[in-house]
């Protein structure tokens, strides 16, 4: 990636809508790698401050203690054309912080999953939470060195994913790879609406 | 035009101090991803001004999304979604749109999308 000076960071003015993709996953899964590969300006950060009521019953002074975290959130930008931008944000699947980025999730055209083969079982309240919002997802299975490789089947079926959703293979640190699974993605979403539009226009 | 690094990290409570007591915007169409740009002529602050809003509207004299001036100006975007969307309906930034919330994108919009990824394969 080229790095970007003060004076190339605005987008042109001819640019009238943005629309985003949120790149969830578990904690070192790929986020932010995938998000660095496929964004034209250097991935960007932003934080919020967390507070948190601690967990612990044997409160004997009756206080509710509260702890402060901050959390952090990457973000890259594709310009597709001369209209029109897409905003990637790299962020970590649980709930609470997504309810702390007040908005993430509103207008999203989709969301891309990275999960990691080794560390299956930290991806299951990821997809729990997509499954609850009703947001169309794909699976992109981010491949490590060291991983098993596997058939999209069987991480479907371990994943307990359903029939039609999306699982492709990709190494986030690569561009093309990464392009690809936000272009299955965007296709899934495309057959979706396509489908809702159908069945309300047959109703 | 920012403060150091984690000037108000170390504190919750400054933000607040920023956007006079209030979390929510008062508007709910100023979206993380919302493209803002200084209004063109610029229109003059009032003094009263925080140096924050000042930073904001001249971090936007060209055009950025909210998120991203959040993240050059190293402030909370919870807290710039607050000082946007109140410089927007005062006239100082202009917002353009991104989608609504709870409408399912069209078709046409999503090609666009199709096209501009597969251009970069």
């Amino acid at each position: 990636m080229v790095s970007v000076g003060s004076a190339d960071r605005y987008l042109p003015d001819t640019v009238q809508q943005a629309v985003k993709i949120l790149v969830v996953g578990a904690f070192g899964v790929g986020k932010t790698t995938l998000v660095g590969s496929v964004s034209e300006i250097e991935p960007l950060r932003t934080e919020e401050v967390m507070t948190e009521a601690s967990v612990g019953v044997d409160d004997l002074a009756g206080m509710h203690t509260k702890t402060t975290t901050t959390v952090a959130m990457d973000f890259g930008r594709i310009t597709l054309n001369s209209r029109l931008v897409l905003y990637l944000f790299g962020t970590p699947g649980q709930r609470r912080f997504w309810d702390l980025w007040d908005g993430l999730a509103e207008g999203a055209l989709g969301v891309l999953v990275i999960v990691d083969t080794r560390r299956l079982e930290d991806s299951f309240d990821v997809l729990e939470q997509l499954e609850l919002r009703g947001l169309p997802f794909t699976v992109a299975v981010n491949q490590f060195p060291d991983s098993e490789s596997y058939g999209a089947d069987e991480l479907r079926c371990a994943l307990d994913l359903l029939p039609d959703t999306p699982v492709v293979m990709c190494d986030a640190r690569e561009r093309a790879p990464s392009v690809n699974a936000l272009i299955s993605l965007v296709e899934f979403v495309s057959s979706t609406v396509g489908a809702v539009r159908a069945r309300e226009t047959a109703s | 035009m920012s403060g150091p690094d984690g000037e108000y990290a170390a504190s919750a409570l400054r933000p607040y101090v920023i956007t006079k007591g209030r979390s929510r915007p008062t508007r709910n169409t100023v979206g993380i991803e919302a493209l803002l740009i200084a209004a063109d002529p610029p229109r003059e602050l009032p003094v009263s001004a925080t140096r924050e809003e000042r930073a904001l509207v001249r971090m936007c004299e060209r055009l950025l999304s909210l998120v991203e001036a959040a993240a050059h100006l190293e402030l909370p975007v919870s807290l710039v979604k607050v000082l946007a969307s109140d410089l927007v309906d005062s006239g100082h930034l202009n917002a353009r749109s991104s989608i609504p919330q709870a409408v399912l994108p069209e078709s046409q919009l999503l090609q666009e999308v199709l096209d501009g990824l597969r251009r970069l394969r």
